[in-house]
Protein backbone atom coordinates (compact mmCIF):
# COMPACT_ATOMS: atom_id res chain seq x y z
CA UNK A 1 0.00 0.00 0.00
CA UNK A 2 1.51 3.32 -1.08
CA UNK A 3 1.30 6.47 1.03
CA UNK A 4 -0.42 9.63 -0.15
CA UNK A 5 2.94 11.25 -0.71
CA UNK A 6 4.23 8.31 -2.76
CA UNK A 7 1.12 8.31 -4.93
CA UNK A 8 1.31 12.06 -5.46
CA UNK A 9 4.96 11.75 -6.45
CA UNK A 10 4.20 8.82 -8.75
CA UNK A 11 1.57 10.96 -10.48
CA UNK A 12 4.07 13.78 -10.94
CA UNK A 13 6.65 11.43 -12.41
CA UNK A 14 4.15 9.68 -14.68
CA UNK A 15 3.03 12.92 -16.27
CA UNK A 16 6.45 14.65 -16.32
CA UNK A 17 7.48 13.37 -19.79
CA UNK A 18 4.45 15.10 -21.29
CA UNK A 19 5.97 18.46 -20.32
CA UNK A 20 7.92 18.12 -23.60
CA UNK A 21 4.68 19.04 -25.34
CA UNK A 22 2.79 20.96 -22.66
CA UNK A 23 5.45 23.63 -22.10
CA UNK A 24 5.97 24.63 -25.75
CA UNK A 25 2.20 24.55 -26.25
CA UNK A 26 1.69 26.83 -23.25
CA UNK A 27 4.27 29.29 -24.57
CA UNK A 28 2.59 29.29 -27.99
CA UNK A 29 -0.81 29.75 -26.36
CA UNK A 30 0.31 32.77 -24.34
CA UNK A 31 2.18 34.31 -27.26
CA UNK A 32 -0.76 33.91 -29.68
CA UNK A 33 -3.04 35.79 -27.30
CA UNK A 34 -0.71 38.77 -27.24
CA UNK A 35 -0.11 38.64 -31.01
CA UNK A 36 -3.86 38.74 -31.57
CA UNK A 37 -3.93 41.94 -29.55
CA UNK A 38 -5.63 40.82 -26.35
CA UNK A 39 -5.04 42.25 -22.89
CA UNK A 40 -2.26 40.22 -21.20
CA UNK A 41 -4.29 39.86 -18.01
CA UNK A 42 -7.17 38.44 -20.01
CA UNK A 43 -4.93 35.95 -21.82
CA UNK A 44 -3.43 34.80 -18.54
CA UNK A 45 -6.79 34.78 -16.74
CA UNK A 46 -7.93 32.09 -19.17
CA UNK A 47 -5.17 29.75 -18.00
CA UNK A 48 -6.69 29.81 -14.53
CA UNK A 49 -10.38 30.15 -15.35
CA UNK A 50 -10.59 27.78 -18.34
CA UNK A 51 -7.31 25.79 -17.97
CA UNK A 52 -7.62 23.97 -21.29
CA UNK A 53 -4.98 24.56 -23.94
CA UNK A 54 -6.71 23.94 -27.25
CA UNK A 55 -9.93 25.62 -26.16
CA UNK A 56 -8.07 28.74 -25.00
CA UNK A 57 -6.44 29.19 -28.41
CA UNK A 58 -9.69 28.59 -30.29
CA UNK A 59 -11.50 31.06 -28.04
CA UNK A 60 -9.01 33.85 -28.75
CA UNK A 61 -8.84 33.08 -32.47
CA UNK A 62 -12.62 33.16 -32.82
CA UNK A 63 -12.98 36.44 -30.92
CA UNK A 64 -10.19 38.14 -32.85
CA UNK A 65 -11.67 36.85 -36.10
CA UNK A 66 -14.86 38.76 -35.30
CA UNK A 67 -17.00 35.85 -34.10
CA UNK A 68 -19.60 36.63 -31.44
CA UNK A 69 -18.78 35.70 -27.87
CA UNK A 70 -21.70 33.28 -27.96
CA UNK A 71 -19.98 31.29 -30.73
CA UNK A 72 -16.64 31.46 -28.91
CA UNK A 73 -18.11 30.28 -25.61
CA UNK A 74 -20.09 27.49 -27.30
CA UNK A 75 -16.98 26.28 -29.08
CA UNK A 76 -15.07 26.12 -25.79
CA UNK A 77 -17.92 24.08 -24.29
CA UNK A 78 -17.92 21.68 -27.24
CA UNK A 79 -14.14 21.23 -27.31
CA UNK A 80 -14.06 20.54 -23.58
CA UNK A 81 -17.08 18.24 -23.60
CA UNK A 82 -14.61 15.36 -23.96
CA UNK A 83 -13.97 15.78 -20.21
CA UNK A 84 -17.42 14.25 -19.66
CA UNK A 85 -15.98 10.99 -20.97
CA UNK A 86 -12.89 11.28 -18.77
CA UNK A 87 -15.12 11.97 -15.77
CA UNK A 88 -17.27 8.93 -16.50
CA UNK A 89 -14.16 6.74 -16.54
CA UNK A 90 -12.66 8.30 -13.42
CA UNK A 91 -15.92 8.29 -11.43
CA UNK A 92 -15.44 4.60 -10.70
CA UNK A 93 -12.12 5.25 -8.97
CA UNK A 94 -13.12 8.45 -7.19
CA UNK A 95 -16.50 7.35 -5.87
CA UNK A 96 -15.33 7.00 -2.26
CA UNK A 97 -14.36 10.67 -2.05
CA UNK A 98 -16.62 13.19 -0.35
CA UNK A 99 -18.70 15.46 -2.58
CA UNK A 100 -16.50 18.48 -1.77
CA UNK A 101 -13.32 16.59 -2.65
CA UNK A 102 -14.91 15.51 -5.91
CA UNK A 103 -15.74 19.12 -6.70
CA UNK A 104 -12.15 20.17 -6.02
CA UNK A 105 -10.39 17.35 -7.81
CA UNK A 106 -12.55 17.83 -10.92
CA UNK A 107 -10.78 21.10 -11.69
CA UNK A 108 -7.57 19.12 -12.26
CA UNK A 109 -8.94 16.67 -14.85
CA UNK A 110 -7.01 17.33 -18.08
CA UNK A 111 -6.07 15.18 -21.08
CA UNK A 112 -2.56 14.02 -20.20
CA UNK A 113 -3.35 13.75 -16.50
CA UNK A 114 -6.42 11.66 -17.20
CA UNK A 115 -4.43 9.46 -19.60
CA UNK A 116 -1.62 8.72 -17.15
CA UNK A 117 -3.75 8.43 -14.01
CA UNK A 118 -6.25 6.19 -15.76
CA UNK A 119 -3.41 3.85 -16.76
CA UNK A 120 -2.20 3.79 -13.17
CA UNK A 121 -5.70 3.27 -11.75
CA UNK A 122 -6.32 0.28 -14.01
CA UNK A 123 -3.23 -1.46 -12.65
CA UNK A 124 -3.66 -0.44 -8.98
CA UNK A 125 -7.36 -0.63 -8.25
CA UNK A 126 -6.86 -1.57 -4.61
CA UNK A 127 -4.79 1.43 -3.51
CA UNK A 128 -6.63 3.38 -0.85
CA UNK A 129 -5.51 6.91 -1.75
CA UNK A 130 -5.69 6.44 -5.52
CA UNK A 131 -6.88 9.99 -6.05
CA UNK A 132 -3.50 11.37 -4.93
CA UNK A 133 -2.11 10.11 -8.21
CA UNK A 134 -4.63 12.24 -10.09
CA UNK A 135 -3.80 15.24 -7.90
CA UNK A 136 -0.14 14.61 -8.74
CA UNK A 137 -0.65 14.55 -12.51
CA UNK A 138 -3.21 17.37 -12.47
CA UNK A 139 -1.30 19.80 -10.26
CA UNK A 140 1.95 19.21 -12.15
CA UNK A 141 0.20 20.02 -15.41
CA UNK A 142 -1.47 23.03 -13.80
CA UNK A 143 1.76 24.56 -12.54
CA UNK A 144 3.58 23.99 -15.83
CA UNK A 145 0.66 25.38 -17.79
CA UNK A 146 0.56 28.56 -15.67
CA UNK A 147 4.31 29.13 -15.96
CA UNK A 148 4.53 28.40 -19.67
CA UNK A 149 1.52 30.51 -20.73
CA UNK A 150 2.87 33.33 -18.56
CA UNK A 151 6.27 32.96 -20.22
CA UNK A 152 4.62 33.16 -23.65
CA UNK A 153 2.70 36.28 -22.63
CA UNK A 154 5.73 38.09 -21.22
CA UNK A 155 8.48 36.95 -23.58
CA UNK A 156 6.44 36.46 -26.76
CA UNK A 157 6.94 33.45 -28.98
CA UNK A 158 10.60 32.97 -28.12
CA UNK A 159 10.35 29.42 -29.42
CA UNK A 160 11.00 29.85 -33.15
CA UNK A 161 7.93 28.93 -35.15
CA UNK A 162 10.05 27.12 -37.78
CA UNK A 163 10.74 24.39 -35.22
CA UNK A 164 7.11 23.35 -35.53
CA UNK A 165 6.82 22.48 -31.84
CA UNK A 166 3.05 22.30 -32.22
CA UNK A 167 3.80 18.86 -33.63
CA UNK A 168 4.70 17.73 -30.09
CA UNK A 169 0.97 17.68 -29.28
CA UNK A 170 -0.03 14.77 -31.54
CA UNK A 171 3.20 13.03 -30.48
CA UNK A 172 2.27 13.27 -26.81
CA UNK A 173 -1.05 11.57 -27.49
CA UNK A 174 0.55 8.97 -29.75
CA UNK A 175 2.69 8.06 -26.75
CA UNK A 176 -0.49 7.67 -24.69
CA UNK A 177 -2.32 5.25 -27.01
CA UNK A 178 0.54 3.49 -28.80
CA UNK A 179 0.56 0.39 -26.55
CA UNK A 180 -3.10 -0.24 -27.35
CA UNK A 181 -2.15 -0.79 -31.00
CA UNK A 182 -1.46 -4.37 -29.89
CA UNK A 183 -5.19 -4.97 -29.65
CA UNK A 184 -7.12 -5.12 -32.89
CA UNK A 185 -10.37 -3.87 -31.32
CA UNK A 186 -8.57 -0.76 -30.04
CA UNK A 187 -7.01 -0.21 -33.46
CA UNK A 188 -10.47 -0.27 -35.05
CA UNK A 189 -11.79 2.19 -32.45
CA UNK A 190 -8.82 4.52 -32.96
CA UNK A 191 -9.18 4.47 -36.74
CA UNK A 192 -12.91 5.18 -36.46
CA UNK A 193 -12.22 8.18 -34.27
CA UNK A 194 -9.27 9.43 -36.32
CA UNK A 195 -10.93 9.12 -39.71
CA UNK A 196 -14.17 10.70 -38.53
CA UNK A 197 -12.23 13.58 -37.01
CA UNK A 198 -10.84 14.28 -40.49
CA UNK A 199 -14.25 13.94 -42.15
CA UNK A 200 -16.08 16.14 -39.63
CA UNK A 201 -13.26 18.63 -39.14
CA UNK A 202 -15.24 21.45 -40.75
CA UNK A 203 -18.38 20.90 -38.67
CA UNK A 204 -19.41 24.04 -36.76
CA UNK A 205 -18.25 24.72 -33.17
CA UNK A 206 -15.41 22.18 -33.49
CA UNK A 207 -18.00 19.46 -33.06
CA UNK A 208 -15.61 16.89 -34.57
CA UNK A 209 -13.90 16.72 -31.17
CA UNK A 210 -16.93 15.04 -29.65
CA UNK A 211 -18.69 13.48 -32.69
CA UNK A 212 -15.67 11.29 -33.46
CA UNK A 213 -15.33 9.81 -29.94
CA UNK A 214 -19.06 9.09 -29.82
CA UNK A 215 -18.91 7.26 -33.16
CA UNK A 216 -15.82 5.40 -32.00
CA UNK A 217 -17.52 4.35 -28.75
CA UNK A 218 -20.55 3.10 -30.69
CA UNK A 219 -18.15 0.96 -32.75
CA UNK A 220 -16.55 -0.20 -29.48
CA UNK A 221 -19.96 -1.25 -28.16
CA UNK A 222 -20.63 -3.21 -31.36
CA UNK A 223 -17.22 -4.88 -31.15
CA UNK A 224 -17.92 -5.95 -27.57
CA UNK A 225 -21.13 -7.53 -28.71
CA UNK A 226 -19.30 -9.49 -31.43
CA UNK A 227 -16.72 -10.69 -28.94
CA UNK A 228 -19.33 -12.37 -26.77
CA UNK B 1 -17.24 41.84 -22.09
CA UNK B 2 -14.40 39.39 -22.71
CA UNK B 3 -13.98 38.76 -19.00
CA UNK B 4 -17.64 37.78 -18.82
CA UNK B 5 -17.36 35.37 -21.75
CA UNK B 6 -14.15 33.88 -20.36
CA UNK B 7 -15.86 33.32 -17.04
CA UNK B 8 -18.83 31.64 -18.70
CA UNK B 9 -16.47 29.51 -20.81
CA UNK B 10 -14.61 28.63 -17.61
CA UNK B 11 -17.78 27.62 -15.78
CA UNK B 12 -18.86 25.52 -18.76
CA UNK B 13 -15.46 23.84 -18.87
CA UNK B 14 -15.54 23.16 -15.15
CA UNK B 15 -19.00 21.63 -15.51
CA UNK B 16 -17.69 19.26 -18.19
CA UNK B 17 -15.00 18.15 -15.71
CA UNK B 18 -17.18 17.99 -12.63
CA UNK B 19 -20.50 16.56 -13.83
CA UNK B 20 -19.52 12.93 -14.26
CA UNK B 21 -16.99 12.81 -11.41
CA UNK B 22 -19.33 14.30 -8.82
CA UNK B 23 -22.76 13.16 -9.93
CA UNK B 24 -22.31 9.64 -11.28
CA UNK B 25 -22.63 6.77 -8.83
CA UNK B 26 -21.19 3.33 -9.46
CA UNK B 27 -24.57 1.64 -9.72
CA UNK B 28 -25.62 4.12 -12.41
CA UNK B 29 -23.03 2.68 -14.80
CA UNK B 30 -23.84 -0.89 -15.79
CA UNK B 31 -21.10 -3.41 -16.49
CA UNK B 32 -21.72 -3.13 -20.21
CA UNK B 33 -21.26 0.62 -20.15
CA UNK B 34 -18.09 0.23 -18.12
CA UNK B 35 -16.70 -2.16 -20.72
CA UNK B 36 -17.36 0.47 -23.38
CA UNK B 37 -15.78 3.22 -21.26
CA UNK B 38 -12.55 1.21 -21.20
CA UNK B 39 -12.16 2.36 -24.80
CA UNK B 40 -12.33 6.08 -23.96
CA UNK B 41 -8.61 6.85 -24.48
CA UNK B 42 -8.60 5.04 -27.84
CA UNK B 43 -11.86 6.75 -28.80
CA UNK B 44 -10.88 10.31 -27.84
CA UNK B 45 -7.18 10.94 -28.47
CA UNK B 46 -7.11 10.13 -32.21
CA UNK B 47 -9.43 13.14 -32.67
CA UNK B 48 -6.53 15.25 -31.41
CA UNK B 49 -3.82 13.25 -33.21
CA UNK B 50 -5.24 12.87 -36.74
CA UNK B 51 -6.14 16.49 -37.58
CA UNK B 52 -2.81 17.70 -36.15
CA UNK B 53 -0.94 15.39 -38.51
CA UNK B 54 -3.08 15.36 -41.64
CA UNK B 55 -4.12 19.03 -41.83
CA UNK B 56 -1.99 22.10 -42.54
CA UNK B 57 -2.43 25.32 -40.59
CA UNK B 58 -4.89 26.51 -43.24
CA UNK B 59 -7.06 23.40 -42.84
CA UNK B 60 -6.18 21.61 -46.10
CA UNK B 61 -4.88 18.04 -46.25
CA UNK B 62 -1.09 17.65 -46.23
CA UNK B 63 0.82 15.87 -49.02
CA UNK B 64 1.51 12.18 -48.48
CA UNK B 65 5.22 13.12 -48.39
CA UNK B 66 4.68 15.56 -45.49
CA UNK B 67 7.38 15.22 -42.81
CA UNK B 68 4.70 14.99 -40.10
CA UNK B 69 3.43 11.70 -41.54
CA UNK B 70 6.86 10.10 -41.69
CA UNK B 71 7.83 11.41 -38.25
CA UNK B 72 4.59 10.07 -36.75
CA UNK B 73 5.35 6.61 -38.11
CA UNK B 74 8.82 6.76 -36.52
CA UNK B 75 7.26 7.88 -33.21
CA UNK B 76 4.72 5.05 -33.32
CA UNK B 77 7.42 2.43 -33.94
CA UNK B 78 9.73 3.85 -31.26
CA UNK B 79 6.87 4.24 -28.79
CA UNK B 80 5.56 0.76 -29.43
CA UNK B 81 8.87 -0.92 -28.67
CA UNK B 82 10.34 1.45 -26.07
CA UNK B 83 7.13 1.98 -24.05
CA UNK B 84 8.66 5.33 -23.19
CA UNK B 85 6.87 8.67 -23.55
CA UNK B 86 10.02 10.79 -23.83
CA UNK B 87 11.51 8.49 -26.48
CA UNK B 88 8.25 8.61 -28.44
CA UNK B 89 8.02 12.40 -28.46
CA UNK B 90 11.72 13.02 -29.09
CA UNK B 91 12.03 10.45 -31.88
CA UNK B 92 9.06 12.07 -33.59
CA UNK B 93 10.37 15.60 -33.20
CA UNK B 94 13.93 14.77 -34.20
CA UNK B 95 12.94 12.84 -37.33
CA UNK B 96 10.57 15.73 -38.19
CA UNK B 97 13.41 18.24 -37.87
CA UNK B 98 15.83 16.08 -39.85
CA UNK B 99 13.43 15.98 -42.82
CA UNK B 100 12.52 19.63 -42.44
CA UNK B 101 16.04 21.04 -42.29
CA UNK B 102 18.17 18.70 -44.40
Amino acid sequence: MLSKKQLYFKGMMDVAPHMLSVIPFGIICGAIGIELGFDPYLVYGMSIIIFGGASQIVFLQLLSGGASSLIAVTSVGVINSRHLLYGAVLSEYLEKLSFIKKLLISYLVVDQGFAESNKFFKRNKTEEYLHYHLIGTGSTLWVCWQISTLAGIILGSFVPEELGLKFAIPLTFIAVVVQDLKKIDHVIVMLTCGISSLLFFDAPFKLYIIISPILALIIAALLLRFKK
Amino acid sequence: MSWISITIAGILTYLTRMTMVALVKREMLGDKLKDVLAYVPSAVFPAIIFPAIFFNDNGSYVEISDPKIFASIIAIVVGYFSRNVIATILSGLISYWIILFF
